[in-house]
């Protein structure tokens, strides 16, 4: 494989043809004002600190790097690792980017915060972050969605958010992007709208990776400080992809490390039975910026389908549509079936639930890790746990309402 | 820029200076309230005296429009109108008609087509313009571009928060008229008297083009609070909604672009 060199977004906010800022004139002032601030802030050794404190005492990372023998042995091959993302704060990798994005929005004088949501783990996250710095919080979430995952909805609500469901479309997570960024095409001025993946238009797609890269500097450096070596793979799972940009960026130039990106494959190829923009899609406009999309002939966003809400996104981060393009990062997909039943080896083998959107990048890993076979080592991001889910499994896999 | 001279919204817009009066830019969505009804839709404000007509192509994710213009455009999708059948409504129709006509479409749209073949379609079908409101800044003057090598007016959109080299470099890549926000936030009708002037004012003393001013716009009276600083006041909201509770389509067009026309700004005595 080629050397390939980490990108940073250029002026114009473009990783090569994919990225930018198609939004209405009325937002890019603001965009402009928040690239600025992040830039400074980055800079800023005092912001650094205090968000490396917070991320430590009260995310709770590091996470660990956890050696799975018994998963590994039913795959038959290769030693699987989980990056525990599962035991951040509030459940998952989000807190990561709330965190950060709360604290720009404190240092950018900001005074309400709102956020999209799709299965609700971003915006509990956005949620838990506003208690914490006292900042009103308003989530935008499906009202499909909101009714899928109402112990998230109640969640936020206890931690003193306000919960819009969005009615409009198809009522998921597009939808709620549309409505967070309508409210904020009004409300530029005093709120930050904090987007919970890796696409919108620049700078989210870079400060969001920015944040989320502490997964996979940390787990790095675990891999060398505890395993003594570099994987031979890292697999995550994608739907916008904040997860898989996180854990994946800081291994880009290590070129002998196989980088695998897993979309939902859902019931099948046929457009509106998957949510795999990479794997089926072609590139587009949606949300702000150009990546590979789910559309029609005519440009209309396509129907997709996942049995997990937070990979049920027609759209791609930019910078994945870059990796893919540079082929730095191999792109493939898992159907719902596999997702599932991967969940429920891992549980089994390791007494660990994981998250249905996670499950794909397990499934995805099973495979590799027997292609890889013994001697070799492979890390799964354990992107988030499973709690959330257990009502869609259990309807799922044994037709039963809990 | 020189076949600009020929462009009907340029056009337009210098008969309203010679003569000193302002226009009217009523916006409907294509496709609504009812899959056919663009073409009559289109004649009956021709004939009520609409000077430009902007026609809206539903975006299954239009991130610009407040709850009126998005459920109908939502209805439109769900009629399986597609930007096609409108292009078709468009050519049917500018025969029959004098006023000028102008697209307002997502670049999700004309990038899936490419940008160049739907340009060249939209001319095909007799249209004079183009809004382009998600544009990335960053590519207009090549869409400018586009636009000049096929005669085509471009409005990109001007906010109230839009200054500096931004605004100089926007008023560059405008072609016909610049369209102005009268607020931030989305389209929608509004209880407030928009406040125009000093934008407008501002506008002037850095561009020639005709000033067009949108959102929030609804009655006679805001026409008319509008159009006393810029050169035409473009309605939509109020319009569409109206259209979406009427069996009579054409003739509630009609009755509305009169009334809106009331308000236009007379020329000063």
């Amino acid at each position: 494989m080629t050397k390939f060199t980490p990108t940073q977004p250029d002026a114009a906010g473009r990783f090569g043809e994919f990225g930018g800022r198609y939004v209405p004139e009325t937002l890019i002032p603001a965009l402009e004002e928040l690239n600025s601030a992040f830039q400074e802030a980055l800079a800023d050794e005092g912001f650094r600190s205090e968000l490396d404190r917070l991320l430590q005492n009260y995310v709770g990372r590091v996470t660990p790097l956890t050696p799975c023998p018994q998963l590994s042995s039913s795959a038959g091959g290769a030693t699987i690792l989980l990056k525990r993302e599962d035991l951040a704060h509030t459940g998952a990798h989000k807190i990561n980017n709330t965190i950060g994005q709360t604290l720009l929005a404190k240092r950018m004088g900001k005074k309400r915060i709102i956020a999209e949501t799709g299965a609700g783990q971003h915006g509990v996250a956005t949620a838990t972050a506003c208690a914490l710095f006292g900042l009103p919080c308003e989530v935008y979430m499906g009202a499909e969605d909101a009714r899928r995952q109402r112990l998230n909805v109640f969640r936020m609500r206890i931690l003193g958010a306000t919960v819009h469901e969005v009615n409009s479309g198809s009522r998921t997570l597009k939808d709620a992007t549309n409505e967070a960024m309508r409210d904020w095409m009004g409300s530029v001025g005093e709120t930050h709208y904090i987007l919970g993946s890796v696409v919108g238009p620049h700078p989210f797609p870079w400060i969001v990776r920015e944040f989320q890269s502490v997964i996979g500097k940390e787990c790095r450096e675990q891999c060398l400080n505890e395993r003594g070596r570099l994987p031979e793979a890292v697999v995550a799972c994608v739907g916008g992809g904040s997860n898989a940009a996180g854990i994946f960026h800081p291994f880009l130039s290590d070129e002998k490390v196989r980088l695998i990106g897993v979309e939902a494959g859902g019931r099948g190829p046929e457009q509106g039975e998957h949510a795999a923009p990479l794997s089926h899609g072609s590139p587009g406009v949606l949300h702000g910026s150009r990546s590979f999309v789910l559309q029609d002939e005519w440009g209309q966003t396509a129907d997709v389908h996942s049995c997990s809400a937070g990979l049920d996104y027609p759209g791609v981060g930019p910078e994945h549509a870059a990796w893919h393009a540079a082929e730095r990062v191999e792109y493939s997909s898992v159907s719902d079936e596999a997702a599932l039943e991967a969940m429920q080896l891992l549980a089994r083998t390791e007494g660990i639930l994981c998250a249905l959107e996670t499950a794909h990048a397990v499934s995805a890993a099973l495979c590799l890790a027997a292609e890889l076979g013994k001697g070799a080592e492979l890390v799964i991001n354990l992107s988030g746990r499973g709690d959330k889910d257990m009502t869609e499994v259990a309807r799922l896999i044994e037709g039963i309402e809990l | 820029m020189s076949e600009h001279a020929n462009n009907r919204i340029t056009r337009i817009f210098e008969e309203h200076r010679q003569a000193n009066t302002k226009a009217l830019m009523p916006f409907v969505v294509g496709g609504h309230p009812t899959p056919d009804s663009l073409p009559t839709v289109i004649k009956a404000m021709d004939d009520a005296g609409a000077d430009i007509i902007e026609i809206g192509f539903p975006f299954s994710d239009p991130i610009a429009d407040g709850p009126v213009i998005a459920a109908a455009m939502h209805e439109a999708l769900q009629n399986q109108v597609t930007p096609g059948k409108i292009l078709e409504s468009i050519s049917a129709v500018r025969p029959h008609i004098k006023a000028g006509l102008v697209a307002m479409l997502s670049v999700s749209i004309t990038d899936r087509l490419g940008r160049a073949s739907f340009l060249d379609r939209a001319v095909n079908a007799g249209l004079d313009g183009v809004i382009l409101p998600d544009l990335d800044p960053e590519q207009a003057p090549d869409v400018a571009n586009l636009c000049d090598q096929r005669g085509l007016s471009l409005g990109l959109l001007v906010g109230p928060a839009t200054t500096g080299s931004r605004l100089t470099s926007i008023l560059d890549s405008c072609r016909g008229f610049v369209y102005l926000l009268a607020r931030a936030g989305i389209t929608g009708e509004s209880k407030a008297a928009p406040e125009v002037e000093a934008r407008v004012t501002e506008l002037r003393k850095v561009t020639k083009l005709p000033i067009a001013c949108g959102f929030g716009i609804g009655s006679p009276s805001q026409v008319e609070a509008v159009t006393k600083h810029a050169d035409a006041a473009i309605v939509g909201s109020a319009l569409v909604r109206r259209l979406q509770n009427t069996t009579d389509p054409a003739s509630c067009a009609s009755t509305f672009v009169q009334e809106l026309r009331t308000g236009l700004a007379q020329p000063a005595r």
